[in-house]
């Protein structure tokens, strides 16, 4: 390698990550920027306080037991300032977790699923290619919650799209209809949202992610998702007088 | 209660904690000074409330009625018969409710999931439904496990970072709304805690014979652990109390189980994308584990993603011949249920996967007379004689 490593930086033990030199092509001092992003969140310091190598955190992991992850190594990497091995791992691990935060029960009162929050928002705020790829086959969902503020709507249950639920969801989809409107909460006979929002609500919803940035961060995950959610936005608010 | 941690001798040792000595600040005393300082308007529980203790020895006060029920997109889309048994039980008991439309999703599924978000705008979601539930003067009542752990990590950003609160203010004021923060985050689960021994008076069906597991949701007593009910006379203190108290006072068993603390499996993105992990951990780490060591007749939970992943996981294990085949249900629809609930006007349990049917059995429901009402239910909706079926027609 033909740059220096920070002083804050220890070497980087042969074999000790899983494709040593993986990122070599990308130049330090963007891996660098990006760390010092992570850092700048206003989250970082309630997330780290330094690391004992004890394992808790790994004992309670889900993720930990079903992939080549650990919550410890990336909590590792953060005290040690380890800005090659924080960008691997920002590449190859972070879309492993699970977010549950049983990791929370750290005794140095770390968060490393906090850490990996972070981490993972700021490779998509630089929409690096591995966050494409792990929001690849998601952006429906994106483009539900931020256009009718639910998340998941009865007619997502779809049998092509939960094969491994059994024959119970092409039967709760052949139904919907009638079930939505057997419920007695009358905010519920909905099937594309969880239930009815009001439109002044989702003009306030809409305003949000307009003042908050929200969309620079889908443009650079996903540019045609962007579009279709940017279409909706601003008919919605140019209908309702405002210009965005 | 059977163990398999020493949960009895540690119930025999004077149970002792001692607020004082918390190893985190109480925010609320935080939250106070911030208002004080014209920061930021702290919106008051209600009175009557209950005063429940939390893990460190505080108190905190839980509201009876008067509540804003934020709903959960995961429960209201796909497993309808939660909130519609929380709503049921707030009538039943005879309390005051707002089901809002000025309600948006928190969207911290989506922020867990692709972290296609960041702190204003999860700090904005957060305040505008607040502030939405101030203007009706009625209190937040948190029914997604996720909605809760999220909006007391938000309130913790709001609280202790000037300019994150700052950035959350100006955007309140650009949609003309205050920036209030409820006196207390509550869980719906954490009500039906405080109003079990009610619900308890008025249960009609016989529990001493059922055997149920419980699955404690990770977003409620592991992400910012302080807000959540412990009760020495329940697991000796050495566990969240909620969930656990309601199966006790209805006079079930709750029965243990070695991976308590292990998660569902939710993932949040695994769960849509990534099913495969969900599907293996929720089978390995829990079911079969409860299986083997217990042999519940039920698994109670409460949060939308663990009755999701432990309910719909176990369709696909059969087919590998694995150990499988307990119902899911959330604490609401076991309350309700013990009070008399129809099992599908009410708990909706034909949005469930894992056959229950051996479990209404058990509990003395003729679940077969009940599907029979609600098909005529269904015929009168589909010949429009009714466009919906209501509360008036659920408890006739
Ligand atoms: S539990 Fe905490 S101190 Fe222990 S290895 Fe994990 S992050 Fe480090
Ligand atoms: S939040 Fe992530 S790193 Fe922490 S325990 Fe859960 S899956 Fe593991």
């Amino acid at each position: 390698m033909s740059r220096a490593a920070p002083t804050t930086t220890f070497a980087r033990r042969p074999g000790a990550t899983l494709a040593p030199n993986a990122y070599d092509d990308v130049p330090y001092e963007e891996k660098l920027a990006l760390w010092e992003e992570v850092k700048a969140d206003p989250r970082f310091p309630d997330y780290l306080y330094g690391c004992y190598e004890c394992g808790i955190c790994v004992a309670a992991c889900p993720s930990a037991r079903f992939y080549d992850f650990s919550p410890r190594k990336i909590a590792q990497a953060a005290a040690r300032e380890d800005v090659e091995l924080i960008f691997e791992q920002m590449n190859d691990d972070v879309w492993n977790c699970s977010q549950c935060f049983s990791c929370d029960r750290c005794p140095r009162q770390n968060s490393p699923g906090g850490l990996i929050t972070i981490l993972r928002e700021v490779a998509v705020r630089h929409g690096l290619a591995s966050s494409q790829e792990a929001l690849e086959g998601y952006g429906r969902v994106v483009y539900k919650i931020m256009t009718t503020g639910t998340q998941v709507s009865p007619d997502m249950l779809q049998p092509d799209a939960f094969p491994d639920w059994g024959p119970d969801v092409k039967e709760v989809s052949d139904q919907l209809d009638l079930w939505r409107r057997a419920l007695p909460p009358e905010t519920l006979h909905t099937t594309s949202t969880g239930w009815e929002v009001s439109e002044k609500t989702l003009l306030e919803l809409y305003l949000i992610w307009h003042y908050s940035d929200v969309m620079d961060m889908i443009e650079e995950v996903d540019e045609g998702l962007h579009m279709i959610i940017m279409d909706v936005m601003e008919e919605t608010l140019e209908e309702a007088g405002y210009e965005i | 209660m059977t163990s398999i941690i020493p949960v009895e001798s540690l119930k025999t040792k004077p149970f002792r904690v001692d607020p004082s000595e918390a190893p985190t600040e109480d925010i609320r005393e935080v939250l106070f000074e911030l208002e004080e300082a014209g920061e930021i308007i702290v919106q008051r529980v209600p009175e009557p409330y209950v005063e429940v203790m939390t893990k460190y020895g505080r108190t905190k006060k839980i509201p009876l009625g008067q509540t804003w029920h934020h709903k959960s997109c995961g429960q209201c889309g796909h497993i309808p018969g939660y909130s519609t048994s929380i709503f049921w039980l707030t009538r039943k008991l005879g309390y005051d409710y707002i089901d809002p439309k000025d309600q948006t999703s928190c969207t911290a599924w989506n922020y867990y999931a692709s972290a296609t978000s960041n702190v204003a705008a999860q700090g904005g979601v957060a305040m505008r439904n607040f502030a939405a539930a101030y203007e009706t003067g009625y209190f937040p009542l948190i029914h997604c496990g996720t909605s809760y752990g999220h909006y007391k990590e938000v309130r913790h950003e709001i609280v202790h970072h000037d300019d994150v609160r700052a950035t959350v203010r100006d955007i309140m004021s650009k949609l003309g709304k205050p920036l209030v923060m409820p006196e207390e985050i509550v869980h719906y689960s954490e009500w039906v805690h405080a109003v079990r021994d009610q619900i308890a008076q008025h249960q009609v069906r016989d529990f001493s014979d059922i055997v149920a597991c419980v699955h404690p949701a990770c977003h409620y007593y592991k992400l910012i652990q302080e807000d959540a009910i412990y009760d020495p006379d329940i697991y000796g203190g050495q566990r969240t109390a909620t969930v656990s108290g309601l199966i006790l006072a209805l006079g079930a068993e709750v029965a243990d189980y070695s991976t308590f603390f292990d998660c569902c499996g939710f993932g949040f993105r695994h769960i849509l994308v990534s099913r495969d992990f969900s599907r293996s951990f929720a089978t390995m780490r829990k079911i079969e584990v409860m299986k083997e060591e217990a042999n519940p007749d039920v698994v109670i939970t409460h949060d939308t993603g663990c009755v999701t992943t432990l309910d719909k996981s176990q369709f696909a294990p059969q087919a590998h011949g694995r150990n499988v085949g307990v119902p899911v249900m959330s604490d609401a629809q076991f309350a309700a249920l013990a009070m008399g609930a129809h099992p599908y006007r009410v708990c909706q349990l034909h949005w469930h996967s894992t056959d229950y049917r051996p479990l209404l059995e058990k509990m003395g429901i003729d679940w077969e007379a009940a599907w029979i009402e609600f098909e005529k239910d269904l015929k009168r909706l589909e010949a429009n004689e009714i466009e919906y079926l209501t509360w008036e027609d659920v408890d006739g």
